[in-house]
């Protein structure tokens, strides 16, 4: 487990983090999230004992950052943003090194299993900087796990590939995810939303929001907008907000033909689809389309990040 | 250890997989064959004594060519970050770069046996107390400059920087020295206790003075404690 206690860090005098309190348990897949210089990196880069901490601590199992450094540096795989790598090596060479300091027993074997995992066939003897960057990204993950690391952090692993390459580090990143603990930072939604079964918000050195996709979204709003469209006479649409118990018509148009589009409101707590369509059914109206707006987890981020942040 | 030798064997492979080792010592041995080789045919001088003249002042350009990117370069591209993230100690890193450092350096006097043994085949009443005397001043010099070299390279994430810093740096240290004239009286003494050429004349008479020995150590553990300093200073800066 890993814990965040009152975490804060100043660079002069800005605060870049500010007393964040977090828990993240073992085999969890952690998304942190916020936009550019919200604070994630300098977060990860005191979990990676980096930066030590202005104030507060981190504890991984029964160690702590401040006095057992080494053991919690052993523990972890990183990638750092920008995934830098020593560019005149060949891939063996770098993961060879790498190995060497992280003390792994078998490297032979280790390798082999890593290249399979990363997709590395080919290009091994390569010099790195002759590959594509979705490779050295696959680089930069394989140096990450070569130990074999309880916790694995991985700082923007998408930022800069495309849409291909993007699609196959996240289902790398997922894979990964399967066997150890994983925190990924990111400023692109889909990315944490793909691959985490948590998210932390972070703006402005704190946290605004920490949970799974679903219940952050329910979070910012517990009601749901319904959108109806059916053909049915104008004068009686106010009925159904009369008969239907609980729902609120926000509007309705006529756009021509008899056709009515409404858009609906409810509480989260019950659905009321069924009774709508059954009163709908008993006028013998044509219901055409009906389908609930979704909130995306865009609105919740930008809701929290502009809000929150007063700009 | 462990850790420093693997950092070591890492510097060193980069050195000679690229063009850096070769660009060292091909120079290095070109400039010092010629001072070697000219007092030989023209005053029949079969001696190293120009040799170990002129070597301090190849290392005032060289030295800091092969130690400017040790720490610079790892800033410049990040990769710090993963060296400081694994877990090894500050001063295994600063070790580790240090002995390459002085290995390449080591590798260069090496070669410039060929002038040892040159003198040995054609020369009379050699003193060999006092060639290895001047070969182990050329090393602690060769070490001292290159413990500046990191530490200069520690400062910033510019090669180019770091190669004008430890230049001004050594050639303080090479030129002060020569320039006693220049400062007053009561002065001298300290700045002759500064001047690297004052330690190493001892050194080359053939005589292992522990003052001198002392000198080269301290400016050794100086510079590179002030390089794990500067190495350090992230984490609280």
């Amino acid at each position: 487990m890993i814990k965040l206690q009152d975490l804060t860090k100043d660079y002069g005098e800005l605060r870049a983090v500010d007393h964040i309190n977090l828990e993240i348990h073992d085999g969890e897949i952690l998304g942190m999230l916020g936009p550019n210089g919200a604070g994630k990196s300098t977060t990860l880069k005191m979990i990676t004992c980096y930066f030590e901490p202005t104030e507060g601590n981190i504890f991984v199992d029964n160690y702590n950052v401040l006095d057992n450094s080494r053991e919690i540096r052993k523990m972890i795989g990183y990638l750092p943003e920008n995934n830098p790598l020593y560019l005149e090596m060949t891939v063996y060479d770098y993961l060879e090194y790498v190995a060497e300091i992280r003390e792994v027993a078998d490297f032979k074997h280790r390798l082999k299993e890593v290249i399979d995992k990363c997709g590395l066939h080919g290009v091994i003897s390569k010099p790195i900087n002759t590959l594509s960057k979705g490779y050295k990204q696959r680089v930069g993950i394989a140096q990450a796990i070569i130990h074999n690391p309880k916790i694995l952090i991985l700082d923007e692993p998408t930022s800069g590939l495309d849409p291909n390459q993007i699609m196959e580090i996240r289902e790398l990143i997922k894979e990964l995810g399967k066997e150890k603990t994983l925190i990924i930072s990111s400023h692109i939604l889909q990315e944490v939303q793909a691959v985490c079964d948590r998210i932390v918000i972070i703006n402005k050195g704190k946290i605004v929001a920490d949970g799974s996709a679903d219940e952050l979204k329910s979070n910012i709003q517990n009601k749901t907008k319904l959108s109806l469209e059916l053909i049915a006479p104008e004068n009686e649409i106010s009925e159904l907000a009369e008969k239907v118990a609980e729902i609120e018509l926000l509007s309705y148009e006529n756009v021509g033909n008899n056709v009515i589009k409404a858009v609906i409101e409810y509480d989260n707590k019950q659905d009321k689809r069924a009774d709508i369509y059954q009163f709908i059914k008993s006028k013998d109206w044509t219901l055409l389309e009906m389908h609930r707006e979704f909130i995306s987890l865009e609105d919740v981020f930008r809701n929290l990040t502009i809000e929150e942040g007063g700009e | 250890m462990n850790y420093t030798s693997v950092i070591m064997k890492k510097e060193l492979k980069s050195y000679f997989k690229t063009p850096t080792a070769y660009i060292f010592l091909v120079p290095f041995l070109l400039i010092s064959g010629w001072f070697f080789a000219s007092p030989l045919f023209v005053n029949n001088e079969a001696d190293l004594r120009s040799f170990f003249n002129i070597v301090p002042w190849i290392y005032i350009i060289f030295v800091p060519a092969i130690t400017m990117g040790l720490m610079a370069k790892e800033k410049n591209t990040g990769t710090i970050e993963l060296l400081t993230t694994f877990p090894i100690k500050d001063s295994e890193i600063v070790m580790g770069k240090f002995w390459a450092a002085v290995i390449l350096i080591a590798v260069g006097l090496l070669f410039s046996l060929f002038y040892f043994f040159t003198i040995v085949i054609l020369g009379k009443n050699i003193d060999y107390g006092s060639i290895f005397c001047g070969y182990l001043g050329l090393l602690f010099l060769g070490a001292v400059y290159s413990a500046i070299g990191i530490f200069a390279s520690s400062l910033t994430n510019n090669q180019i920087v770091a190669f004008i810093i430890s230049f001004f740096i050594i050639f303080f240290l090479h030129i002060v020295g020569y320039s006693l004239f220049f400062i007053p009286g009561f002065l001298v003494g300290i700045f002759q206790y500064i001047s690297v050429g004052y330690h190493l004349s001892n050194l080359s008479r053939g005589v292992i003075d522990t003052r001198n020995v002392i000198y080269f150590l301290s400016l050794i553990v100086l510079f590179l404690k002030l390089s794990m300093v500067s190495l350090q200073s992230r984490r609280w800066r």
